[in-house]
Formats: C-alpha cells, sequence, structure tokens
C-alpha cells in the first residue's frame, strides 16, 4: 500500500497523445466518405472505439447510425455503409453476403471497409472470391495502441496469442513492429533493445526496417530501454491463480477494457455497474497491487477514516458547515462509493473462494511450483475432473502439471485424459490435440526421462534435448524445462524460510511467497545484467532466441522501461514490475498485445465448438 | 490432495502462509464485515443527491450515456421497434460508378497491380500523418522478388505476373518467409500454390505451409485442407479434422450416423477408442431421451412428475449421462441402456468415478439411505463398516452441497480420519458431539473447556462437556 517510492523514479510519459492521435486519423477516415454513413462496428472493437471517441464524436462526422457486426442481414437503409473491423476472414466474408445480397435485390449502395490496425492480404482474397473486389473501398485505421492505464498500453488483439503460437500465423509481427516503430517515433529514440522469443525477434526486426524506411527526427527520449518476450517464454505465470487484488478481481469478474462489470451481489443493489479500475480510482489505486490478505485490512482502516471525516460535522456550527459541504463533503462521497463497491468486489470474492476449496487448490498449485508430492497433486486434479468442477480449471490444472513436470507420465497422460473426455466431453480431444501441438499438455518421450532427472538435481541439460522439436508437426512446441530454470533463477524460494505478505521482500509476494514470475524475473536479470552475459544457460533451456541491441549512448530516459508481452501478460505481471520498480527506481511501462489470465490463455485453446 | 498429516502441518503452521486463509472466518472478514457495516451506516447521507458525482464516466445504467457501446443497443431497439420499411434506397445522382474488378476468380490478378491496391490504401504514421499513400503514385515497374515483397510489406502496388516459372514463384516465396510477415507471406503462397502438384514444395517450407493451412482453416476450405494433409501424410490431422465436423450436424440422428462414418478414420489407437465410445454414448442417449420423453409426458412416472428435467440428456458429457442415470434410473437392473451399472461397465467408469457420480445424484435426492449403502461393506466377519474410494472429508463436502441435514453430515464428519480436519470440518457444520468427543479422546482438557464456552448455556451439550471434565477417570494431557 504506502510503499515509499524511490525518489529518483523518473515520470511516465503522456500517453493520451495516442488517444488524440488514434481519433483523429479516425475522423480523416470518415471523412473519406463524405455524406450521411451507417456505421457497423465489430464487436469487439466496441469498448476500444469507446475509450477514444464517442457517438458525438461519430455524428460530427455525419454517422447516422451505429449497428454491431452481428453476422446477420442488415435492416440499414442508408445508401452508405462503413465498416469498422479487424482483419478477420469470417467478418469479410459476411460483408460479401451483405454486398451480394443488396445486388441481388438490385440496391444500390457505397461502402467502406476500414480494417484496423491494417488489412491482410487474405482479406482481399476472399473480397476478390466472393466478387466484390472493386464494389468497396478498403481503407486501414492505424490504431495499434489502448493506453488503459498511466503504465499499461494494450493492444486490444487476443487473437494475437492463438495466431501465433498455435496456428504459427505470423500475420502480427509487422503489427508488433509498427506499435514499436510509433513508440519510438513519438517516444524515442530509444537507447536498448532487448527481448526473447521467436516473435519478439521478428517484431525487433520488422521494426528496425520501418526505422530505416522513414526518417528518424532528433527527440528527448522518453522511453530508454525496451524489453520484448514472447508469452511462450513463460506459461507457468499465466496459468496460476491470481491472489494480487486487480488480478483476482481479473480472474472473477473479469474486467474488459479497463473496465469491469460488477453484479447485484457487489453493488448491493439490484443493478449492476461498470467501473473503470486504474489509478484514477483512489481507493483501487492504493490495493491494486496488495495481496488479497492485505485488502481486508486496509478497507477497515479506510472504512474508519471516513467515518470520523463524517462524523466532523457533528457539532459545527452553520459556518463550517458549509465548508464542509463545499469542499469535502464531495470528495468524500466519492471515496465512500468506491469504498463501498471494493468492499463488495472483496466481500464476493472471498464467498467465491470459499465455496471451491481456494485454499487446497493453492496448496495444490504450489506443490506443483516446487515440484513436491507430485502424485497427491494428480489424484487432487483426477478429483477436480471427476466431480466435474470447472472445465477450464481442471485444464488449466493439467496444463500447469505438464509444463512443470515436463511432461506427463505415458500412464497419467492416458488416464487423465479419459476421464477428462469422460466428464466433459469427447469433443475435447481437439483441445487436447492443441494443446499438445502448442507444448502446453504433453506425454514425456520415451528415454526423456533421464532429462528430467537430470534437470531436477539441477544438472546440465544437454544439447540434444534442450531445442530439441519433438517432431515435425508440432515444431512449435517447445520443452518447458522449468524445474531447471527455477533451479537456475532461484523462482521458489525456501519454503522453510517465513514470508511476511505485507512487507514483501520479492516479486514472490504477488503468488503469496511461493513463486517468483519467470517472466519478471528474466526482465530483472538482465536489466540488472545490462543484457544476457551470464545467462547462457538459462536462455538455452528457455531455447534461445534472446538478444540485446544497443541504439545509442544512454539517454536520460534510461530508467522508463517499456515491456512488451507478445501473446499477452497478466494483472500479476504487472504488478510484480510495479514491485521491482520502486525496489529498484525504474518506472516500466507494459505493453501487451491484450491482458491475460489462465482463463482466458486456455479457452483460446479450446475447440470443442464451431 | 493430502498431505501426510505432518506436512500438512508444517505447511499451513509455516508462517509463510499463514498470513492468507480464505476458508476460516477469521478476523480479517469480520472486520471486513465491520467496515462493510460503517459504510452502510453512512449511505443514507450519501444517497441524497447521489447522481452528480460518477466514480467515472460510467453511469448506472452500465454504460455511459453517449458512449458508442449505449448508441449501438438504442438503434438495435430502435430497429426492432419501427417497422421495417421495404428498402429503396434513394441514389443520389452523383453517385460515381464503381469499378467493378475484372476477375473474380484467380488469387494471382489480385496482385496485377490494378490501382484498387494503392489507391484506397491510406496508412497513416504519427509523423506524417494525414499523408495517404497514393501519392507515392506507385507503379509497376521490373521489380526484383525481395524488393516485391518488400514493398508487399509496405502496402505498396506490386505486380507478380512476372512471377511464373516455378523457379521465380519458389523464389519469391523464399523472400517472404525469411521477411517474416505472415501477412505477406499467406499473399504469396496463396499466389504460389495454385495448383496441388505444388503442395509437395511447401513440405520443406514449414512457415509457408502454416500459414496456408491456417487461410484454409478461415476460409473454410475444408476440401482443399484434406487435399493438402493427404498429400503430406498427415493422418491423424486429417481425423481430427473430420471428426470436428460432427459439431456443425445439428440432428442427433444424423449427428450418430456421422460418428460411425468416423470410426474407420486414421485416429491414434486411444483416440480411436475415445471416438467409438463418443459414438455409442451418443447412441444411447437417442434410446434414453426418447424413452424418458415419453415417460415424462405421460405423467405417470413418479421422478418425473417430482423432478422434471431440466434439459434434453442428448450431446452431454458421459459423467453428466451416468448422474442423470442415477438420478431417474438407479434402480435398474443391468440390462437396460439407463442403467447406472449398465452404463459404468460400457463406459469402463472408474469405481472412484463411479462412486462420486452416485452420491452426488442420491444427495440430491436426498435419498439418504443409497448415500449409506454406497459405504456399507461387510468385513469377513460380517460386521459393516464405512468404506469409501473418496476422501470423507470430500464426502462431507459433497453431502453439504446437497444440503444434507446435520444428523447425516454428522456421521461423515465423524469418519475423517485426521483429527485436525474432523474438528475443523466438525465446526463448521456444527457437529458439536464429535468436536467433544474427539477432544476426549486427544485427552485436551483445555480445548474442551475453551469450547463450553462456544456451547448454548444449559444445552445438551454443554452437560456433556462438564461431565466429561468432571470425570475422575481421564487423565488429561494439560
Amino acid at each position: 500500500m504506502a510503499h515509499s517510492a524511490r525518489r529518483d523514479s523518473p515520470e511516465l510519459p503522456d500517453f493520451s497523445l495516442l488517444k488524440r492521435l488514434a481519433r483523429d486519423q479516425l475522423i480523416y477516415l470518415l471523412e473519406q466518405l463524405p455524406g450521411k454513413k451507417d456505421l457497423f462496428i465489430e464487436a469487439d472493437l466496441m469498448s476500444p472505439l469507446d475509450r477514444i471517441a464517442n457517438v458525438s464524436t461519430l455524428k460530427q462526422h455525419e454517422v447516422d447510425k451505429l449497428y454491431k457486426v452481428e453476422y446477420k442481414p442488415v435492416i440499414s437503409t442508408s445508401d452508405q455503409l462503413c465498416f469498422l473491423i479487424r482483419p478477420r476472414i469470417q467478418t469479410v466474408k459476411w460483408i460479401c453476403d451483405v454486398v451480394n445480397a443488396d445486388k441481388a435485390a438490385g440496391k444500390f449502395r457505397r461502402y467502406k471497409l476500414i480494417f484496423t490496425p491494417q488489412k491482410f492480404y487474405a482479406c482481399e482474397a476472399v473480397l476478390e472470391e466472393q466478387g466484390i473486389f472493386g464494389d468497396v473501398t478498403t481503407d486501414e485505421w492505424a490504431f495499434y495502441l489502448l493506453p488503459l492505464d498511466d503504465d499499461i498500453i494494450s493492444l486490444e488483439l487476443p487473437e494475437f496469442f492463438r495466431d501465433n503460437f498455435l496456428a504459427g500465423d505470423q500475420r502480427w509481427v509487422r503489427t508488433a513492429g509498427s506499435t514499436l516503430h510509433l513508440l519510438h517515433s513519438i517516444y524515442g529514440p530509444f537507447s536498448k533493445i532487448y527481448g526473447i522469443g521467436r516473435c519478439s525477434k521478428m517484431a525487433y526486426e520488422s521494426w528496425r526496417e520501418q526505422v530505416e524506411e522513414g526518417e528518424t527526427k532528433a527527440r528527448q527520449a522518453e522511453i530508454g530501454n525496451v524489453f520484448l518476450i514472447d508469452r511462450d517464454v513463460d506459461f507457468v505465470t499465466p496459468l496460476c491463480s491470481q491472489v494480487v487484488y486487480e488480478g483476482l478481481v481479473d480472474d472473477i469478474f473479469r474486467i474488459k477494457c479497463g473496465c469491469v462489470e460488477f453484479g447485484p451481489d457487489v453493488t448491493s443493489s439490484d443493478k449492476s455497474m461498470k467501473v473503470m479500475l486504474n489509478s484514477q480510482d483512489k481507493v483501487f489505486n492504493e490495493i491494486r497491487n496488495e495481496h488479497f490478505s492485505n485488502v481486508f485490512g486496509f478497507l477497515s482502516q479506510k472504512a474508519r477514516n471516513l467515518q470520523t471525516a463524517y462524523d466532523k460535522r457533528r457539532g459545527m456550527d452553520i459556518k463550517q458547515m458549509k465548508t464542509f459541504v463545499s469542499e469535502e463533503l464531495k470528495g468524500l462521497k466519492q471515496e465512500h462509493r468506491l469504498l463501498s463497491l471494493h468492499i463488495g468486489a472483496s466481500e464476493s470474492i472471498m464467498k467465491k473462494k470459499t465455496k471451491q476449496d481456494f485454499q487446497e487448490l493453492l496448496k495444490t498449485e504450489h506443490s506443483l511450483l516446487e515440484g513436491f508430492e507430485i502424485r497427491e497433486c494428480i489424484s487432487f486434479i483426477e478429483e477436480h475432473i471427476n466431480r466435474q468442477v470447472s472445465m477450464i480449471e481442471s485444464l488449466r490444472l493439467l496444463c500447469l502439471l505438464s509444463i512443470t513436470e515436463n511432461g506427463l507420465l505415458p500412464k497419467d497422460y492416458r488416464s487423465l485424459k479419459a476421464q477428462y473426455l469422460q466428464s466433459y466431453g469427447v469433443d475435447h480431444l481437439l483441445t487436447f490435440a492443441n494443446l499438445r501441438q502448442l507444448g502446453l499438455l504433453v506425454e514425456q518421450q520415451p528415454g526423456e526421462t533421464l532429462t528430467v532427472m537430470e534437470s531436477k538435481v539441477g544438472k546440465l541439460v544437454n544439447d540434444k534435448t534442450a531445442g530439441k522439436l519433438t517432431d515435425a508437426f508440432s515444431s512449435l512446441a517447445k520443452k518447458s524445462n522449468f524445474r531447471a530454470l527455477s533451479k537456475k533463477l532461484n523462482l521458489v524460494p525456501k519454503s522453510d524460510e517465513e514470508y511476511d505478505l505485507r512487507v514483501p521482500r520479492d516479486m514472490a509476494y504477488i503468488f503469496s511467497g511461493a513463486y517468483i514470475p519467470l517472466s519478471c524475473k528474466l526482465i530483472e536479470q538482465v536489466l540488472e545484467r545490462d543484457g544476457w552475459t551470464g545467462l547462457e544457460e538459462v536462455t538455452r533451456l528457455l531455447n534461445g532466441h534472446e538478444f540485446a541491441h544497443s541504439d545509442r549512448a544512454k539517454n536520460d530516459a534510461q530508467r522508463i522501461v517499456l515491456v512488451m508481452f507478445l501473446g499477452g501478460c497478466t494483472f500479476s505481471e504487472i504488478s510484480a514490475l510495479r514491485f521491482l520498480g520502486r525496489e529498484r527506481g525504474y518506472k516500466f511501462i507494459v505493453v501487451t498485445t491484450a491482458i491475460t489470465n489462465s482463463s482466458r490463455l486456455i479457452e483460446a485453446l479450446l475447440d470443442n465448438h464451431v | 490432495m493430502m498431505k501426510s498429516k505432518p506436512d500438512e502441518e508444517d505447511y499451513w503452521n509455516s508462517s509463510k502462509f499463514k498470513a492468507f486463509t480464505f476458508d476460516d472466518e477469521d478476523d480479517e472478514f469480520s472486520r471486513l464485515k465491520e467496515s462493510k457495516q460503517a459504510v452502510n451506516s453512512i449511505r443514507r447521507l450519501v444517497e441524497e443527491d447521489d447522481d452528480e458525482d460518477d466514480v467515472e464516466k460510467v453511469s448506472w445504467s452500465g454504460e455511459p450515456v453517449g458512449s458508442i457501446s449505449w448508441s449501438v443497443r438504442e438503434t438495435a431497439a430502435s430497429n426492432q421497434r419501427t417497422d421495417r420499411e421495404p428498402a429503396f434506397p434513394k441514389i443520389n445522382a452523383d453517385t460515381p460508378t464503381v469499378s467493378r474488378s475484372h476477375s473474380g476468380y484467380s488469387l494471382s490478378s489480385l496482385f496485377k497491380g490494378e490501382t484498387a491496391l494503392s489507391d484506397s490504401s491510406v496508412r497513416l504514421y504519427a509523423p506524417e500523418l494525414r499523408k495517404p499513400k497514393s501519392e507515392y503514385k506507385d507503379y509497376v515497374s521490373d521489380w526484383s522478388p525481395e524488393e516485391t515483397v518488400h514493398r508487399m510489406q509496405q502496402g505498396k502496388a506490386v505486380s507478380l505476373e512476372k512471377f511464373r516459372s516455378l523457379q521465380d514463384k519458389l523464389l519469391l516465396l523464399d523472400f517472404s518467409i525469411s521477411a517474416h510477415d505472415g501477412n505477406v507471406i499467406t499473399a504469396v503462397t496463396l499466389f504460389t500454390i495454385t495448383f496441388t502438384v505444388l503442395f509437395r514444395e511447401l513440405e520443406s517450407r514449414q512457415t509457408a505451409l502454416r500459414h496456408f493451412i491456417h487461410y484454409l482453416t478461415e476460409t473454410r476450405d475444408q476440401r482443399l485442407l484434406l487435399e493438402l494433409l493427404r498429400a503430406l501424410g498427415r493422418t491423424e490431422d486429417i481425423a481430427l479434422l473430420q471428426y470436428k465436423e460432427h459439431l456443425s450436424i445439428a440432428d442427433e440422428n444424423k449427428r450418430r450416423d456421422f460418428l460411425k462414418s468416423c470410426l474407420s478414420l486414421p485416429f491414434s489407437p486411444e483416440d480411436s477408442a475415445h471416438v467409438q465410445d463418443h459414438y455409442t454414448l451418443l447412441e444411447r442417449q437417442i434410446i434414453i431421451e426418447a424413452t424418458d420423453r415419453q415417460a415424462e409426458r405421460g405423467g405417470k412416472v413418479e421422478i418425473f412428475q417430482k423432478f422434471p428435467r431440466r434439459a434434453s440428456i442428448l450431446n452431454m458429457p458421459l459423467i453428466t449421462t451416468l448422474y442423470y442415470c442415477c438420478f431417474y434410473h438407479y434402480t435398474e437392473s443391468e440390462g437396460t441402456y439407463s442403467s447406472p451399472l449398465n452404463v459404468r461397465q460400457t463406459f469402463r467408469i472408474s469405481e472412484k468415478q463411479f462412486f462420486v457420480t452416485a452420491l452426488a445424484a442420491r444427495a440430491k435426492l436426498k435419498a439418504w439411505v443409497d448415500v449409506d449403502a454406497l459405504f456399507t461393506s461387510r468385513n469377513w466377519l460380517g460386521f459393516t463398516r464405512k468404506k469409501s474410494p473418496l476422501g470423507f472429508h470430500r464426502v462431507v463436502d459433497i453431502l453439504q452441497k446437497n444440503s444434507a441435514p446435520t444428523q447425516v453430515l454428522q456421521e461423515y464428519v465423524g469418519l475423517v480420519d485426521d483429527a485436525e480436519l474432523r474438528i475443523s470440518l466438525a465446526q463448521k457444520h456444527k457437529c458439536h458431539d464429535i468436536i467433544i468427543n474427539t477432544y476426549r479422546d486427544l485427552k485436551d482438557r483445555q480445548q474442551l473447556l475453551g469450547y463450553r464456552g462456544k456451547v448454548e448455556r444449559g444445552s445438551v451439550e454443554e452437560r456433556k462437556i462438564n461431565e466429561l471434565l468432571d470425570n475422575p477417570q481421564i487423565r488429561w494431557k494439560n
């Protein structure tokens, strides 16, 4: 809560500029289609759009009616239709249907497709195939970055994860490069860039190319260092249950585009309520990074203070009362409302977590991280499956088991998979195929047992296995080598030591002191060493693809570090970085393709539906 | 998961984790409750003119008035209200004729460098805002493969026409792969691989292959995709891909027949068994559903009257089906399709799994006699004793979730082996006898004294505690 930041902590750049840029570009594009028009917006673009513009902005530029893209026939009577969409084939196909239906009905309209953040050739190929290439005009809206908070910027591209890591489609590499380019041209020049992961490396190269294509203007740098990291470098962290307040709220209520919907059980009324969660919310700002166990104490203290402040008005005379009302009351009321919301949320979290044996669940996760009593963990997971407790949760635990153990024994794999299919449906055969392809849930290969033993005792893993691809089809899957990495980087603090969650001593506090997130530990190490020197063993266990490039002399913004997660990052990781920043005098800016958590990660890989 | 007792204690007693418990109604939680009361007590004062200060720009209805999401909903609502007129669009006299694409079929014509690509693509960057790309006026000229790829990355016009020989095409493909831009890789792959004879060229270019497969998956070009996978000999992928089609078949009989046809697909032996189970299960569900629907409509079978079915059993997972059978068809002989025992045997359901499901179903019906019978086994002396493949604390949990009465719970709480766990469960479910007996067995006088303060004055429990405390035969340890 009251962590005092280091004095020399620098200020964060102002990212509201990004919103303004995006808005101006959108207006420009709308003006390209003069006259009244109806606007169709892709469903998941609505919230991001709401953050940068509102209806009156659109109306000012002759947008008549707004619709959500729902893949149904359109009922608009306007003679100009504008579509604001992601470059997705399904959406383009629907637009083709719309246009072709109009043609068949002899209806004549003008159509404009605005792809954001960019268009793909594949989409145009569909337009051509459906015979409407030329009947429509296309444009790109380079809306790459949405600032969600002072230190969080999102690309709002959740599909990045599946496209890149599961399908092996590199369509977003250029997007990532352009994103960096945009940040570089506004807040750069960067002085150093580090990274790890295949996609990170490609994104870096794409950015370099784009820098060379355009001219760079000399300016005062506002961002010093950049760190790029692929999500598949660390799957363990996003698969763990979150216990830091903001992460918990995301796990339970799902924060969408920086906004959460609290149901009647939280608001203690009959209405649901949408609330923005960011640093503007003073109460939230103080508890967001706290371990949940500290939140109660803080809220109680706040409630008492508030009571005292209100009580002041007893015994006031008219004049004092007037001052009170005009100066303090509004602030108090605001605080009061926020406080009761977060108390309601905490209560609701407690209730939900108590109901589902959260304690035992955490214990299992911690055992898996420690590599301790694996048999018991397996039978816990098995019972979870047998009782048909949450389909996602069971899968998450299976994946966590597989990555921490470098795969399951064939006998366990078969038995758990069979039981899973019995409990949640045979359709999940497809899900299991996906998880295997990604390397998230695999059988140990015969002959690897020795390697597992070796890595358990912390010995070197030989080259043969470290980067080895299991077979041609799952060439994107990697071995996790988690145990060895954990030893090497001390990710699991010794369990016999005390851990005071009120005064965290390292980033492990975000997991109750049980585990330091691998992703954040890597960032810490590389920043400390100013590169990968001394981490050779670690990068080998991570299957390589690390890089570090010095661009120019150090600038004044050395302590402002931009971390870009390709494939998503969790609120827990953001909390851990904020902690690291406070300890070491850095300010971190997190850029992510989307905010993720264990459920979103697993859901992206499900294939039991059409 | 059960750790051995000392471990478990170590684990939870170590201060590392003690700071935080979700289970107990500990001080933190009650403190939270207090603060909630405090906050609520001042609510009245605050609510007088609540509307003016919002937490954020967001209003009570959820969406801010004037927000885009709000407006979209309004449009949708108004469209439902107003009668839809037959839409005769006003055609403006000044509408320019829209140029049509000359070809609709070959992918290659897309890249013929028509102005369509460049005239409308406006790519904007922060430093050069509002500078449409069309200003560049790039026209087709003789670009090398490398330059072509580079221009494609920038969204500039190119011509792929000149890459006609296989060698040229593959050269172009390889340049696009080394540029790492998936967008361009897909485009070039689509251009290059126009003939299925070229599929083999993709085998040595895994990156391009993945892009092509993803493209075919997204456009749902099942036919071409299967052809490609066949050419590559990826049999398991073919099997899964075809199996996936069952998801889009709504009619249950057609789906069953389709699943039957899947049985011959080249799955791995393990998956093959799963698909067989899938087919058998659906086949049975169809039979059970037909019979039960009739029984329910007939109104003569009591259980269906008392507990009307909420949903059809079709396409439910196996365990849900087993639960259903334990619920509605518990006593049926093994000969029927809907008998739980028959289901168990057909699908090789483990003892534990069967037990858990039957327990939950019978507890839901409050059939405590059935529940009791599930645990009873006779040993060789003929005594009955309770046995469970599941830890008794889990049993208690299942029973409690199905709102079992305290007398029933008490019986199973008493069977929990671990004394600590037994006490905490007993406290949670208010089974005084068990707590008192456990403290007696532990000879823990202090705890018993403490517990006396928690039971009601003058109650049976208090009397029992007093008797024990006065009993001179017990050797207390403290």
